[in-house]
């Protein structure tokens, strides 16, 4: 008991097969720390989404699932959900309200909280993610990028212990990346991030599992797995530029 | 090559033109919705309630109608292009014509059999007709007037049932979200629907009509249809994942609404009473 009170996520031989008989998840074991930044990376298929969706029990699969010493099943979803925030990879999936106000307002109004807190909260989550001026608009008028923001502060109003993030970076412009990315290292929840975007790994989640065919194929220090040329090319991954000698070359000569 | 402009106006754009909402500073945008949606309804209900031939409640009604727009500072020309949009439905009352009794006017044969215009049947027309018209000019003045997100907040402290407003506000949210959807799956095919030419055998010239028979094209549309339904389902279980993540249980919850300033009263009461004073003068004549 006293070791899952220190362990924020525990996930213990956890399998999944879907509705068409499809293998995502086979045999998953995965244990993360409070406040540890741990990026979630494997090829397209590999089981990253499913993996994220078992976190507030969207997913149920065999298995053991803890979260903040909580097992992930029904006396408990209310509060889990409460605590582990999701953030979609299609920001027209998580804004679903007519206003952002209303979307940033939704996980507050469904925790019971009073109106003052509720509207607290909404302006300090839109505070966060620098988007105070956007309360009264419409989703659809927004651009991803201002919509990528939105949806995290949808969660941020939760007040959450722990972010799961699924491809934040997605489609985005540099610009728009770069600043996404800004906005990833002033949050200080836990954070596991399922991504394609090695080099932003590379910059800000020190721990990275590999997941590929539904299983950890890899798990350890981001500076270690990622320069792993032989790792990385075995799962159809890239060293990042900045582990690549060649790049060291250049930046030498 | 004018039509082929106007797809790919709406191919290029991001699909805004749906959203009826005009903003402009004036007396009726300030309105609160609940009052605006209770006396466009009433508005509407009391059209709809006013006798055939009550011509001159009929010129009240247009009277009040062009106040409002002018209140609302959208110009007559906007909204009577927005209203002609509706009246193709009208014409759905032209059976009345022939089956309402009365002094024939006119009787043509069909079918071996004559049908009669009458006199009532005429008057009843156009009555249909004028008061239908009327009608949609307020529905197009209340969507021009209020913003969608306020309409929903007034259905629901007007205590309409809670999901059907949800239902409504989803449709709201994401029929943008599926007709940009439909934009790029047109462009996508448009991008593959070149022509041919192989003019060295001569089998395919440059001017043959791209796009194959009419039956091919329709079973295209049919998957394209079919497509965007199945789309849509997997969008709508990961909108519910996305509801379920933030602790959604299945009740529908809302904040409250801001209580009804004194003014937005008095102008309530005032347009109700011009409402009544008409109907009673429509049945006085």
């Amino acid at each position: 008991m006293t070791m899952s009170m220190e362990t924020c996520i525990e996930i213990n031989d956890l399998s999944y097969v879907y509705h068409d008989g499809r293998q995502a998840l086979q045999g998953v074991s995965l244990r993360v720390n409070p406040g540890e930044k741990v990026a979630l990376v494997g090829p397209n298929g590999a089981g990253k989404s499913t993996l994220l969706l078992h976190l507030n029990g969207i997913l149920r699969g065999d298995g053991a699932v803890r979260v903040l010493g909580q097992e992930v099943a029904e006396p408990h979803l209310a509060r889990i959900r409460a605590q582990v925030g999701l953030v979609f990879q299609d920001p027209d999936d998580q804004l679903f309200s007519p206003t952002v106000f209303e979307d940033v307002a939704f996980g507050p109004l469904y925790a019971g909280l009073s109106e003052e807190e509720i509207r607290r909260r909404v302006g300090w989550a839109l505070a966060q993610v620098g988007a105070e001026a956007y309360v009264e608009r419409v989703s659809h008028h927004l651009s991803l990028g201002e919509k990528k923001r939105i949806a995290i502060a949808s969660v941020l109003s939760m007040e959450p212990e722990i972010l799961v993030l699924d491809e934040p970076t997605a489609g985005l412009d540099p610009r728009t990346r770069r600043r996404l990315i800004g906005l990833l290292q002033t949050l200080p929840q836990t954070m596991l991030v399922a991504t394609h975007d090695i080099n932003m790994v590379a910059e800000i989640l020190p721990r990275t599992v590999i997941l590929d065919g539904g299983q950890v194929v890899a798990d350890g220090a981001t500076d270690d797995l990622l320069s792993d040329a032989a790792l990385m090319a075995a799962h159809g991954l890239e060293v990042p530029h900045c582990y690549t000698p060649h790049a060291e070359q250049h930046h030498r000569q | 090559m004018r039509d082929y402009f106007h797809v790919s106006r709406i191919m290029l754009m991001h699909i805004h033109a749906l959203d009826a909402y005009r903003f402009k500073a004036s007396l009726v945008h300030r309105l609160d919705a609940r009052v605006k949606l209770v006396l466009a309804v009433g508005f509407i209900v009391s059209t709809a309630l006013t006798p055939d031939g009550a011509w001159l409640a009929y010129a009240l009604l247009a009277g009040l109608m062009l106040s409002v727009i002018a209140a609302a500072r959208l110009g007559v020309g906007f909204v009577l292009r927005r209203s002609l949009v509706a009246l193709p439905f009208a014409l759905a009352a032209v059976t009345v014509m022939f089956t309402t009794d009365g002094e024939a006017l006119l009787t043509v044969h069909v079918f071996g059999g004559d049908l009669s215009i009458t006199d009532a049947g005429l008057t009843r027309f156009v009555s249909v007709l004028l008061k239908s018209w009327l009608s949609v000019q307020m529905a197009v003045v209340l969507t021009a007037a209020t913003s969608f997100p306020d309409l929903l907040r007034a259905m629901r402290s007007l205590h309409l049932p809670k999901v059907l407003v949800a239902v409504i506000g989803f449709a709201y949210r994401y029929i943008f979200v599926i007709a940009d959807e439909v934009a790029r799956m047109m462009r996508a095919r448009a991008a593959r629907s070149g022509t041919l030419s192989l003019s060295e055998d001569g089998a395919l010239s440059g001017n043959r009509r791209s796009g194959g028979s009419v039956f091919w094209r329709a079973r295209v549309t049919g998957g394209m249809a079919g497509s965007l339904f199945l789309r849509s389902i997997e969008r709508s279980e990961r909108i519910y994942d996305a509801m379920v993540a933030r602790g959604y249980d299945g009740e529908v919850r809302v904040l409250r609404h801001p209580t009804l300033q004194l003014g937005d009263l008095l102008i309530a009461l005032l347009f109700a009473l011009v409402l009544a004073l008409i109907q009673l003068l429509a049945r006085l004549i």
